[in-house]
């Protein structure tokens, strides 16, 4: 296959087209603008819809619709603007609506700024809105992953009727990088007869809610929510690894920090620290076991987590995860400003001297 | 045996939660029987709100979704324009429409999206228990306006059917109730005028049904409709705001 170059939200944008989305529901905000804008222009020459919502409110609640009535739907935004999307997605997982929602993360809180940032993990993986629920995650790292994730996602989506978030940041959204397209491994998926696409002939009629006023009803749908997010946690946990076999420095990092990382091992190898990488790739179910198992090997000595947000936020899944058997610091930027190199090399000295 | 009557096949058989003397019933019935008649059940999807209507998906025999609080009219747009061809409708109470969801109605409007919305305007909060809702009128008691509102504290209520006919996407908006049997027939006659719009892909088509609310006016089923009639009627007008049909292909 050939590669080409592409930008990173309309590569996010043709990735939707190629997964087979039905419609894209959005809102323009600084650094996604790419996705609507490409989408509004594509999405009708292969005769699919596209609707700039009114806010990114109305945006969530299209896709609400649009999924409730058995298409494929996606939106995307960027941190703000996700904000105002945690009602739908609570909605839609309340609803059990498979959805794709597209996150290119910027600087908070508030209005914040409009580079690269990753204030939004606790967002992200803890639920944003009200109520137990669960979204699943996926980091890209780069613009071949984010393409490939959110063909990907719209499968996870639909196999798990809930929504699926592909937490990219300003970065990804940004930049120009080679790609392949390739198609995605094919899931056998369930058919979507619970869903309302006007009765045609159906002995009963179908309703889209996420209202149980019973508790005793409520308290059992929580739990069948429950199950079906353990299930996930079986079966769609990911990460990736760099250089662990040996390494007594262990750095932890997510995305577009990630990628950095990957140019300071290469400098604390040549300066003799035996450094490697733990990426998640699936930010929730988080690779919590895996995490475990290499941070127990005796020859990693310290872990160094390194983030695009102040004091961190995956610091604490990864807290969970290491279970206090080796010491954790952290480097961390927010506001746009990215971790470099030359910070992460220094840091990741330091956090193993302290430990020795 | 002759059938002289029998309920809508558009109603389910689900037991009505509504409080006596409440229009819902009524409305539902009409919206049912149009549906029915015009022969759009077995393709028919609506949109219900949170209110005293959150159940409306129990009630309504086609597919139903539920939206969240003030989003149907979004919710409704996801649902026609994937499904052009197919009946889609919202049902929604004042608070829902007029204040939380004013957004999402107006754009709705704004756009020219295909599907009806009939809004049932009772003016207070029925379900939260008869706070003041933006349509609550003047010197009208509510939880929240407990001496009356005022023009100065809460300005006036506001005309859904006229602010939503200044927007050219909207081509039918009427205003109608259902007290009296000659005002059910015409109730009966715009909804159905409505659903007929839609399908013929004239743009957005608004009934508002101006509706009783005993328990949160504090009043009898029978006092309701006087108090509907004397006080309601004045402000909010009966009759076609808008029919722009004719001109639009």
């Amino acid at each position: 296959m050939e590669k080409e170059l592409w930008k990173g939200n309309e590569a996010i944008a043709e990735a939707a087209i190629r997964a087979g989305c039905d419609c894209f529901f959005g809102y323009p905000i600084t650094p996604q603008s790419e996705v609507p804008e490409y989408l509004s222009l594509h999405m009708p020459q292969h005769g699919k819809t596209f609707v700039q919502a009114e806010s990114e409110v109305a945006a969530i609640n299209m896709v609400y619709g649009a999924a409730g009535s058995g298409m494929r739907a996606m939106t995307s935004s960027s941190s703000p603007g996700v904000s105002l999307k945690q009602e739908g997605i609570t909605y839609l997982a309340g609803a059990e609506l498979p959805a794709v929602i597209v996150n290119c993360m910027r600087g908070g809180p508030g209005l914040g700024t409009i580079q690269p940032a990753q204030g939004d993990y606790f967002q992200a993986t803890r639920g944003g809105g009200n109520g137990d629920y669960r979204t699943v995650v996926l980091a890209p790292s780069n613009i071949q992953e984010a393409v490939d994730f959110v063909q990907e996602a719209f499968d996870i989506a639909d196999q798990y009727r809930n929504p699926v978030v592909v937490l990219a940041d300003g970065l990804i959204g940004q930049m120009m990088e080679p790609i392949e397209w390739h198609d995605v491994p094919k899931r056998k998926l369930p058919a979507k007869d619970w869903a309302t696409t006007g009765r045609k002939g159906r002995d009963h009629h179908n309703i889209i809610n996420s209202l149980y006023i019973d508790p005793n009803e409520c308290d059992d749908f929580n739990a069948h929510l429950a199950k079906k997010y353990q299930l996930i946690k079986e079966n769609e946990v990911r990460w990736d690894t760099k250089d662990t076999d040996d390494a007594e420095l262990l750095i932890t990092a997510y995305g577009t920090p990630a990628r950095i990382v990957l140019t300071a091992l290469e400098q604390l190898r040549a300066a003799g620290v035996k450094a490697g990488l733990f990426r998640p790739i699936s930010l929730w179910p988080f690779p919590e076991k895996p995490l475990h198992d290499l941070a127990g090997q005796s020859h990693i000595k310290a872990i160094l987590d390194v983030e695009m947000s102040i004091d961190g936020q995956m610091i604490d899944d990864v807290r969970l995860g290491v279970e206090g058997q080796k010491p954790i610091s952290y480097l961390g930027h927010a506001g746009g400003v990215i971790p470099t190199v030359d910070e992460m090399v220094e840091a990741g000295k330091k956090a193993l001297k302290e430990a020795e | 045996m002759a059938v002289v009557y029998q309920k809508s096949k558009g109603l389910t058989d689900k037991e009505l939660h509504y409080c006596p003397g409440c229009n819902h019933g009524i409305v539902h019935k009409l919206v049912a029987e149009s549906l029915e008649e015009l022969g759009l059940l077995d393709d028919a999807i609506g949109v219900c709100p949170v209110g005293c209507s959150v159940f409306a998906y129990n009630y309504f025999s086609c597919d139903m979704q539920e939206a969240a609080h003030g989003r149907a009219p979004a919710v409704a747009t996801g649902i026609k324009r994937t499904h052009p061809t197919q009946p889609v409708f919202t049902y929604q109470g004042d608070g829902d429409l007029a204040s939380i969801g004013a957004a999402e109605i107006v754009h709705a409007a704004m756009r020219g999206e295909k599907f009806t919305t009939i809004f049932i305007n009772n003016a207070i909060y029925g379900m939260t228990g008869g706070q003041m809702a933006p349509t609550t009128l003047i010197g009208q008691k509510a939880t929240t306006c407990p001496l009356g509102r005022t023009k100065e504290q809460a300005g006036m209520p506001i005309r859904v059917s006229e602010l939503l006919s200044t927007l050219d996407g909207c081509v039918y908006a009427e205003r109608v109730c259902v007290t009296d049997i000659p005002n059910l027939n015409k109730a009966k006659k715009a909804i159905k005028k409505a659903f007929q719009l839609q399908m013929e892909g004239k743009g957005f088509t608004f009934v508002e049904v101006l509706s009783t609310c005993p328990t949160n006016w504090g009043m009898t089923p029978l006092k309701s409709i006087e108090w509907l009639k004397e006080n309601m009627i004045p402000y909010y007008p009966l009759g076609v705001i808008k029919d722009t049909s004719a001109e639009v292909n």
